[in-house]
């Protein structure tokens, strides 16, 4: 193993301890000035949003098509979640901060305020030189509904890479929004995509040209932080031909008494022979210990391996929210593409995860892999829920499933839904699941050797998930595995 | 010389059961107690009740260690303190490498005693220097944790663990077990190795055998939760052509 691993498990191991009480250290709410559109939702509502983003015409067209779907479907109610109705009346849908009102033209004229809540959450807005050896990572910061910077934007246009919001997108490249917008999630795809695409205030915006490997990582940042605010963040990635890229989301929320609903759409679009490996660190607030307000986390991602030998790599880490509803998805339509999913989703106290993927195999030869890790505690609910899906003309489509199950104490609850559906007898589908807990003699064997109770919980817990992991863009595994050992806190008495 | 570890007429339920009935050792620094006894006796429990494992409830006397109160402290407390146990059982843990358990064991110890943790660098220096000592190849450091460990290498790596972490007092639960010769062998070495004045040893164990290669001080005989008999050395040879039977018959009558 090398240096750099062992000291990242020990940061972990130390970061539990440094918490005395306080699980979440992203709660804290930013005074800022913002400019918010009037509580409610109507058709004006959309058209307020579209004209403050000044869209053109064919966008609020599209805009409002969503809108007329979104009005004559239900919420889903499959999902083993359980939340009180949403009034989407009582909510307020565009929150921009008011310094934005102009749009900064650089990151120089960012509203310091904005940038000190950044760099509280330890996210760097200003353009720095990393530490010999790693990967400089690029940042798209979203603010409730904004887009407040990107940094290395420069060095990125120099290899034309595109990497800004997605309203500068839709204002500098309609072409390219206009082509793959809604091109894998359809706006009436679900629920909460039809409103997700009806009311979408921002995100983030990639594009790597044919046969470039994108040569930093792009990551985006997103924050809730008005109250009442819904967001509704849209994203799209496109990797044209043999392009490479890795992305990296994160995700975080102030701690208030209301619940607060994200729901986002991600899109993936990788041509012949490219491949987007896209990670998501989602630590949005999770309630109280007591189940009291929280982010509602209902999101659409889906990637689709558009052309032959295309490659969509899914990664991600859910410790927050409330209620998560989430299936990042592969559409395995080029032949010989690949889909893969690494999960890892932590439940404590009272949340509700009901989270997987789906692979869908069109394609030939086609190939797909899913390793995910629930662990469950406290009283929460941790369902993963996989669909797997091969198609008639899918010949040779494999598919490779791996569920595992943590429970951390007797009060929570574990469950696999997994649907295996094939119409090809030439396919091969894979599924092993376990279920296990953390046994008292591992915990005494830990703590004989002088762990805490809780470092112990993070260390094997950690373990646990090290297949998922590894996985993770370097730069983010330390994050990640902190807030595995954080979001367990107090999960042992 | 003064006693490092005294244990005094110490009493210990499991459940409703009581095991230890009236258990007293004393201990100097740098001693090699050996307990031997048969089956039920109550030597597992004791190493237990003294690394402090939940499920066993003192329900009277008292533990004098390094002169702080042993059994008011917490496991972990009790490790800080210098105190390690060798398990019989050593327990898997999947997805942790033993350099990553060995490093984030030591440095709890080390925060323990209010000292530096050691960073990747000295860490990864002092731990191959020790794995050197006791032949242990790298490749087990990079295993998970006991996970597909035989026997034997299950018991080398709780030495090893017991080197890196330098305990003033170690308790070897029955580590002869499940061991071939040639495993007992290598285990005893290391374990001789650890030897030193400042470090007191308890080695629990059925056979004599183990005490050909770990040559203990004093010798103990335990029966139904307590010490019937203490010697030296030339006490376990007694026992291995005798067995324990005239023990448990004095228990019997006496009771």
């Amino acid at each position: 193993m090398s240096e750099a691993k062992a000291s990242i498990d020990h940061e972990t191991v130390s970061q539990v301890g440094d918490l005395a009480g306080q699980n979440y250290k992203y709660g804290f709410v930013s005074d800022i000035d913002s400019d918010k559109a009037a509580i409610g939702l109507n058709e004006d509502t959309i058209r307020f949003i579209s004209a403050k983003k000044e869209e053109p015409q064919w966008l609020l067209d599209w805009r409002l098509d969503a809108y007329e779907r979104w009005l004559t479907m239900t919420d889903p109610t499959w999902a083993h979640v359980d939340y009180p109705q949403i009034d989407y009346q009582a909510l307020s849908y565009y929150s921009a901060p008011k310094s934005m009102a102009d749009g900064p033209k650089s990151l120089d004229e960012v509203d310091p305020e904005l940038l000190r809540t950044y760099e509280k959450l330890g996210i760097p807005l200003i353009e720095q030189e990393m530490l010999a050896g790693v990967r400089k990572v690029a940042v798209d910061a979203v603010f409730d509904s904004v887009s407040v910077g990107t940094t290395f934007r420069d060095e990125l246009a120099k290899s034309g890479v595109i990497f800004c919001s997605f309203s500068e997108a839709v204002r500098e490249h309609p072409e390219l929004v206009r082509k793959y917008l809604g091109s894998v999630v359809p706006k009436s795809d679900n629920y909460f995509a039809a409103l997700n695409s009806a009311v979408f205030s921002d995100g983030s915006f990639v594009y790597i040209p044919p046969g470039v490997n994108c040569p930093m990582e792009l990551s985006t940042y997103f924050r809730i932080n008005e109250a009442n605010t819904g967001q509704f963040e849209r994203t799209l990635v496109i990797a044209d031909r043999g392009a490479r890229v890795s992305y990296l989301e994160g995700c975080t929320a102030p701690m208030r008494d209301e619940n607060q609903l994200h729901a986002a759409v991600v899109e993936l679009v990788a041509l012949e022979d490219a491949d987007i490996k896209y990670s998501t660190v989602q630590n949005w607030y999770p309630g109280d210990a007591d189940g009291k307000g929280g982010i509602y986390n209902f999101v659409t991602k889906r990637g689709d391996c558009r052309e032959a030998r295309a490659r969509i790599s899914w990664t991600q880490v859910e410790t927050g929210s409330a209620v998560t509803w989430k299936y990042p998805s592969c559409i395995l339509r080029g032949d010989d593409s690949v889909g893969e999913f690494y999960s890892i989703a932590i439940s404590n106290n009272l949340q509700q995860v009901d989270s997987g993927t789906k692979m869908l195999h069109l394609g030939k030869n086609t190939s797909s892999r899913i390793i995910s890790k629930g662990i469950a505690a406290g009283r929460s609910s941790n369902v993963y829920r996989g669909q797997v899906n091969v198609h008639a003309k899918a010949e040779g489509a494999r598919n490779f499933t791996q569920c595992d199950s943590l429970l951390i104490g007797d009060k929570c609850a574990a469950h696999t839904v997994p649907y295996i559906e094939t119409k090809n007898p030439t396919s091969t589908l894979e599924h092993e699941a376990t279920t296990s807990k953390i046994s008292d003699e591992q915990m005494f064997y830990c703590r004989q050797r002088g762990l805490e109770a809780e470092e112990a919980v993070a260390l094997i817990v950690n373990g646990f998930c090290r297949e998922v992991l590894q996985n993770l863009p370097m730069e983010f595994a330390v994050e990640a595995q902190k807030l595995v050992g954080i979001s367990l806190e107090g999960s042992v008495g | 010389m003064t006693s490092f570890m005294k244990i005094n007429n110490l009493r210990a339920n499991v459940g409703d059961t009581e095991i230890l009935k009236g258990f007293s050792l004393e201990m100097g620094a740098g001693e090699v107690h050996a307990i031997m006894g048969p089956n039920g006796s109550g030597k597992s429990t004791l190493s237990y009740v003294l690394s402090g494992r939940e499920g066993y409830e003192v329900t009277g006397g008292d533990v004098e260690f390094d002169g702080k109160n042993l059994i008011e402290m917490t496991p972990e407390e009790r490790a800080h303190a210098g105190m390690f146990l060798a398990f019989q059982y050593p327990l898997e843990i999947p997805g942790v490498t033993n350099m990553t358990f060995l490093k984030t064991a030591l440095n709890a110890v080390r925060r323990g005693r209010g000292e530096e943790e050691l960073d990747a660098a000295s860490f990864l220096r002092f731990v191959r220097e020790k794995a050197k000592d006791l032949g242990v190849q790298d490749d087990m450091l990079r295993r998970q944790l006991n996970v597909g460990f035989s026997g034997g290498e299950k018991k080398r790596n709780e030495i090893l663990q017991m080197a890196v972490l330098e305990p003033k007092f170690a308790i070897l639960d029955e580590t002869d077990s499940g061991l071939d010769i040639d495993a007992l062998k290598t285990v005893s070495e290391g374990v001789n190795k650890l030897r030193s004045p400042d470090r007191s040893v308890l080695v629990i164990t059925h056979y004599q055998r183990l005490l050909d290669y770990i040559k203990p001080d004093f010798v103990h005989v335990m029966a139904n939760g307590k010490i019937v008999e203490s010697g030296g050395p030339e006490l376990a040879l007694e026992l291995e052509k005798k067995g324990y039977a005239s023990y448990l018959e004095a228990e019997v009558a006496n009771a």
